[in-house]
This record gives structure tokens, C-alpha cells and sequence, in this order.
């Protein structure tokens, strides 16, 4: 086990390392520090002075790999390459455009984030797994049809109606909860109870169908007609047997995002002006601030590969059979 | 009056993409195990009806891609002037819902305006009412905030979807294709390569890599303005740069499930016995490996075209979408979001671009289950 956690961890570097070879292409060789420049100054104050003011200010004016004028080790680490790329393996982000410090804003606004995806995660998971049990209990009757075609009208729906929808009916209409907005502490629940329940229903088509999918296909098994023949009831021989064996590719789905919670959703957290990491992100491509795209996608990236080792050790968890070496 | 047509790259594209179609259409008219799940498509209740929607929307999409600019009227004798705007067939043809503008909101097949204003009477006294429309009644889902028809706005915004649902695929192919397949046949070292390749894309946030190569494009035209002519040639570049980058980073999930089945069946007796005769692996891989994974292919494309459809309403709205002067669903829904909080509530506009995203993407949606139960014998009965 410990010996396959090491391998992981080595198999991760290369992977964030190209992750950050890709951005730093994107932001720095395709776009030029001096495109950057241009973007913020505004067309009317472009000068050759301003540009080179704006990259001292922020740090740019260096050279991409190679510094020719200092002296010794610096000719490599004092470049764009190391600076503003491998310093994010040590979550040193540096400082946005509007020089707040990246770590510390990331900080402060993975809780609100969290606060928000983490309920809609584990009620979603609840809910849309029962959901599709509910479906497969009924297999092959008006319910089960209707079911499925309600899931389809559903996933065929964008997400932004249920988002303008949601707001529009519950915050404005019966005025069950703020429009939007967000409070640490006690009262947060008033403003969460609508982002989760419009993600929820976002939410329902397409997962339950994925999951009905999986059980129906698990239900027509040798080992479910044993279990009945044995005289289980149905709702047991359901809960018990078939979903313990859908489980490897419910985990497979599921746990890969968990790590994921901390950056919260981009059009949720923006429709619903929760002060967290997707908000976060959405305001920097609006405001065009690379540093911290570069910083979220770094972040996002390391979250996943991390999923990736939970599902892992999530399968050993579901199934003895696997062993982790 | 004079015209002249023009070709926007994404109006070659699509020509090149039907060309193809039919050009694989009439090399397997006569292939029974071709013809067989489509006529099984056809031949259902779902299929037709779901196949008879998108049509429609097809038709509309591509009567807006057979683009031309008019001449401008001149001295005779004069060199040719040609107007700045390009127009469409669908343009000519909805020419009264084009130019019928009114001044701001209106209602569906309203009378007057949304908003008073002040009016003076014929006695030359001053009051406040809201103004008769310039064409009431002829708005049949109302109009914007700069008055123009919502219903021109839908039906306009039709292209842009099917662009980005077609497009997309095309390019996303060649890669998914190719990588998926190489690395499940010849395994080793390609494989690692390729394997890393897509895990370190999927490993980036999905929306963060489409904005961070959306916002370099964008950078990159500001920069290069004076390259377009037009403002339908800017935003035409965009919105290939969007399928683009969409394509290039979506091709992984596909490149997956190709990479498991050409491992499955490079183990097979008849890939053996070929290979055991000398045939060559190009050989092998096209005539023995690639027509045995097309179901898969062709499944993946229809599935995937609905969820394109929607991504475009939300990458727009993040700011990372079409061009925003480009007519879409979801630069319609990003401008009237806001007007909900207005009394009385302007709700035609969003209503319509919902409804015209749903009945699209349901319709594709509907399609591609049948396709996947005419095509994979496993799934059938499964949703």
C-alpha cells in the first residue's frame, strides 16, 4: 500500500509538470508578457514605457528559461519558468494583478466553497442513487418510463434555467431566501439552502439515468436470481446486493471529485454570490488576471490526480478482491 | 440587387462536412450491416420523429450559413462597393422579422412598447404612456432590448449550436481516433506516452483549460484586428477557435473507450490470423481494428453533440464563449438574465432561447438512444 501511495506521488510530478509546461505555453510564449501588458494598460495608455513599468511591476521582465545576465545558479532560477510556474509546487502563487496574495485569498475562500458543493455532494449522491434504485424497483412498469423520460426532459434542460429559474421563483417570487449573497457563521444556511437544491435538480437527469443504467444491467445477473431464489426480498436483494456490486463504477465516478469540492462551482458560486473559489475564478478570466488562472488550474490539477489515488483506495474499500501493490 | 456570396471558414467547414457524410453515405448505400441500424432508427416510432425535429433545425442552420454581402448602390461605372454586413439566405428570407425593429422590449405579438415614455399629443400637450409599437402585432415572441425580433434572435442562434456540436466532433476525431486506437494496438511505450498525454489534460479543470486557451485566442485577435474584415469574419474566427479548443481538449474521453476496445481486440482471432499472414499493421488498422470500433465512434458523436450544445449557453456566460456580437443561445439568455428582476418581468427573451436550446438538445438526446440501441446490442433495454 505504502509502496503504491510513493509510486502515485512519483507518477503525479510529471504529470503537474506538464500540466504547468502547457499553461506556461499558453500565458507566456503564445501570449507574450508584453500582449498582458497591452490588455490592462487599455489601448490609449499603451507606450513601450508603460508595457516595461507594467512587467517590472508585476514581475515579467525576465526572460522565459534562460536569464543570460545573472550570475551562476540564478541564470536558470531567475526566469518566468521558475518564478511564476515550478513556484506553484510549493503554493507559492505570488500575488494577482491587483497585488492581493493568491495563497491566502485561496485560503479564505475554499470554506465558502466547501460549504456549498460538500451538501450538494452527499445529499445529490443520496438522493440520485435512491432515485435510480426507486427506478430499477419499478423496472418495466409506467413508472420506470416515466422515469426515464422525465431524467431525459431534464438532462435536455440548461443549467443556467434551473439557476435563473431557481432564483427567479424562490428568491424573488415566494421570497423563501436571499436572491444571493453569503454570511460565515450560523446563518450561512439561508443562503445555502438555494445553490444546493437548484445544483440538486441540475443535477438529476443525468446521474440517475447513468445510475439506473448501471443497477439494470447488475439486476439481470445469476447472482440477483439466486438471491431471490433464496426468498430475499426485493427491496433487500437492491439495497444489499446490487448496489454493493454497482459500486465500482459509482466510486469510480464519484470519488475523483471529492477533492474537487474545494473549488466550488463556477456558475453556482457567480449566480449566487458565494465568495468562493469558482467565483473567484470566473471574476479572474473576466478580469483576464493569468496568475490566478495559473494558480486555480495547478490547483484543480493536483486535486484530481489526488481523486484519482482516493478512487483507488476506494475500490480496495468496495471489493477485497483488489489489492493495491 | 447585386450580391456577391462570401465563405467564412466555418461556412467550408461545414460544406466539407456534409461532402463527407455524403460521400460515406454513397460508398455504403449497398452495405447491409451499415443499413441495418439506421434503417432500425428510422424505422421507430422515437427516431423519426427525434430525426424529423433535427432536420428541421439542420436546415435552418445551414439555409444561415450560405452567407453573401450586398452591393452597395453607386455611380455607375464606379469599382463594385460591398456592404460591411454579411447576410444569410435565412436573413433574406426572414427580411420583415430582420428589419422590423422596434425601440426596446416588447411583449410577445404586443401592441406597444415595454417601457412608458413621454409622448406628445397631437394638442401638444405632454404625458406619459407607452408608445405604439412601429409594427405591433408581428413580433411573435416579442423583441429585445434594442428592439430586435426574439424570434429572428432564436432561429439565428440555431447555427451557432449546430456549429458547435458538429465542429467540435470534427476536430476532436482525428485525435480521439488515431491516439485511442494507437495506444490500445501497439501498447509499451506509445501507450505510456498517450496514457500521460490525456491524463495530464483531464487532469485540468475542463472549464479552466477552455478559458485559459479562449482568453490566449482572444488576446491574440485583439492583437491581430486588422486581419478581418468584417465583424462576422472576427466573430467567425472565434467561434472556430472555440470548436477548436473544445475538440483538442475533449478528445480524451473518447481516446479512452477506443484505447480499451483496441486492446480487447487486438487479442482476437481474426486480428491474429492477420497478423500471422504478414498483413502490415497500418493494414491491420484500417481494415480490421477501425471498422470494428466505428460504433463506438459514431455513439460517442451523438452523445456528445447535445452536451456541446448546452456547454455553449454556459461558456458564454463565464465570458469565455462565441464572440460576444455573435447571435447565440446563450449570449440571449446572458443579456436578458438580469431583466427578471424588472417589473413587469421581461421573460419572452429567455424563454425563447430555453425553449429552442431544449427542444434541440431533447431531440438529440432522444436520437442518440436510439442510435446507441440500434448500434451496441448490449445497451438495448438499458435506458
Amino acid at each position: 500500500m505504502l509502496n503504491y501511495l510513493l509510486r502515485r506521488v512519483l507518477y503525479a510530478i510529471p504529470i503537474l509538470l506538464g500540466v504547468n509546461l502547457l499553461t506556461f505555453g499558453l500565458f507566456f510564449m503564445v501570449n507574450t508578457p508584453d500582449d498582458m501588458a497591452r490588455i490592462h494598460l487599455g489601448a490609449k495608455h499603451v507606450t513601450a514605457e508603460a508595457i516595461k513599468r507594467w512587467k517590472s511591476e508585476h514581475g515579467y521582465d525576465k526572460p522565459l528559461f534562460f536569464n543570460a545576465s545573472a550570475a551562476g545558479a540564478e541564470k536558470v532560477s531567475d526566469t518566468l519558468f521558475v518564478e511564476k510556474s515550478l513556484k506553484l509546487f510549493v503554493f507559492d502563487f505570488g500575488a494577482s494583478d491587483d497585488g492581493r496574495d493568491i495563497a491566502r485569498e485561496i485560503g479564505q475562500r475554499m470554506w465558502p466553497s466547501l460549504a456549498i458543493a460538500l451538501p450538494t455532494f452527499i445529499v445529490g449522491l443520496l438522493a440520485y442513487v435512491s432515485f435510480a434504485l426507486w427506478l430499477v424497483f419499478f423496472r418495466g412498469t409506467a413508472l420506470d418510463t416515466g422515469g426515464v423520460i422525465l431524467c431525459v426532459a431534464l438532462m435536455s434542460i440548461s443549467g443556467l434555467f434551473y439557476v435563473i429559474g431557481g432564483q427567479y421563483l424562490m428568491g424573488k417570487l415566494w421570497h423563501w431566501f436571499p436572491i444571493s449573497g453569503y454570511q460565515p457563521g450560523l446563518d450561512a444556511w439561508k443562503f445555502m439552502v438555494m445553490p444546493v437544491l437548484v445544483s440538486l435538480i441540475g443535477g438529476i437527469g443525468d446521474s440517475s439515468r447513468f445510475y439506473r443504467a448501471l443497477f439494470i444491467e447488475e439486476i439481470g445477473k445469476d447472482y440477483v436470481r439466486t438471491a431471490r431464489a433464496k426468498g430475499l426480498s426485493d427491496l433487500r436483494v437492491l439495497f444489499k446486493h446490487v448496489l454493493g456490486n454497482a459500486m465500482i463504477p459509482i466510486l469510480t465516478g464519484v470519488v475523483v471529485v471529492i477533492p474537487r469540492l474545494f473549488m466550488g462551482s463556477l456558475i453556482i458560486e457567480s449566480f449566487f454570490g458565494i465568495p468562493g473559489l469558482g467565483s473567484y475564478t470566473i471574476d479572474a478570466i473576466q478580469a483576464q488576471d493569468f496568475a490566478i488562472v495559473r494558480s486555480m488550474v495547478f490547483l484543480g490539477s493536483l486535486l484530481y490526480i489526488i481523486g484519482l489515488v482516493l478512487t483507488d483506495i476506494s475500490y480496495t474499500w468496495a471489493d477485497p478482491r483488489v489489492r493495491l501493490e | 440587387m447585386m450580391i456577391k456570396p462570401v465563405l467564412l471558414w466555418s461556412d467550408a467547414l461545414i460544406l466539407l462536412l456534409l461532402a463527407t457524410v455524403a460521400v460515406v453515405v454513397w460508398l455504403a448505400r449497398k452495405n447491409e450491416t451499415f443499413r441495418a441500424p439506421w434503417r432500425q432508427v428510422m424505422r421507430s416510432r422515437m427516431g423519426a420523429a427525434t430525426a424529423l425535429i433535427l432536420s428541421v433545425y439542420v436546415g435552418i442552420g445551414l439555409l444561415d450559413s450560405l452567407h453573401y454581402v450586398e452591393r452597395l448602390p453607386g455611380a455607375p461605372g464606379q469599382e463594385a462597393q460591398y456592404s460591411g454586413e454579411v447576410l444569410s439566405a435565412l436573413d433574406a428570407l426572414l427580411t420583415p422579422l430582420r428589419v422590423n425593429v422596434e425601440k426596446t422590449y416588447s411583449a410577445p405579438l404586443a401592441t406597444h412598447l415595454y417601457a412608458k415614455e413621454t409622448i406628445t399629443g397631437p394638442d401638444g400637450v405632454e404625458y406619459r404612456d407607452y408608445p405604439p409599437l412601429k409594427y405591433p402585432g408581428t413580433h411573435l415572441l416579442g423583441t429585445d432590448k434594442v428592439g430586435q425580433d426574439v424570434l429572428y434572435l432564436s432561429l439565428k442562434s440555431i447555427r451557432t449550436g449546430l456549429l458547435i456540436g458538429s465542429l467540435t466532433t470534427l476536430i476532436m476525431l482525428p485525435f480521439a481516433l488515431t491516439l485511442g486506437i494507437a495506444a490500445g494496438y501497439f501498447g509499451g511505450r506509445i501507450d505510456d506516452a498517450i496514457q500521460y498525454l490525456y491524463t495530464t489534460l483531464n487532469s485540468i479543470p475542463g472549464v479552466l483549460l477552455i478559458a485559459a486557451a479562449v482568453l490566449v485566442v482572444q488576446v491574440q485577435i485583439e492583437t491581430h484586428a486588422d486581419l478581418f474584415e468584417t465583424a462576422a469574419a472576427r466573430s467567425d474566427v472565434r467561434l472556430l477557435a472555440l470548436c477548436a479548443i473544445l475538440g483538442v481538449t475533449g478528445w480524451t474521453g473518447l481516446a479512452r473507450l477506443l484505447r480499451a476496445e483496441a486492446l480487447k481486440l487486438r487479442e482476437l482471432e481474426f486480428v491474429q490470423a492477420a497478423r500471422a499472414f504478414g498483413v502490415t499493421d497500418a493494414r491491420i488498422l484500417l481494415r480490421h481494428l477501425l471498422p470494428n470500433v466505428m460504433h463506438l465512434v459514431l455513439i460517442t458523436v451523438v452523445i456528445d453533440f447535445s452536451g456541446l450544445v448546452l456547454a455553449e449557453a454556459v461558456l458564454s456566460y463565464v465570458g469565455v464563449g462565441v464572440d460576444p456580437g455573435m447571435i447565440s443561445f446563450g449570449n440571449m439568455i446572458n443579456g436578458a438574465r438580469l431583466e427578471l428582476a424588472r417589473e413587469p418581468v421581461v421573460w419572452w427573451q429567455l424563454a425563447a432561447a430555453f425553449l429552442f436550446m431544449f427542444v434541440l438538445v431533447l431531440a438529440a438526446n432522444l436520437f442518440a438512444d436510439q442510435v446507441r440501441d440500434a448500434l451496441d446490442p448490449k445497451s438495448r433495454g438499458r435506458a
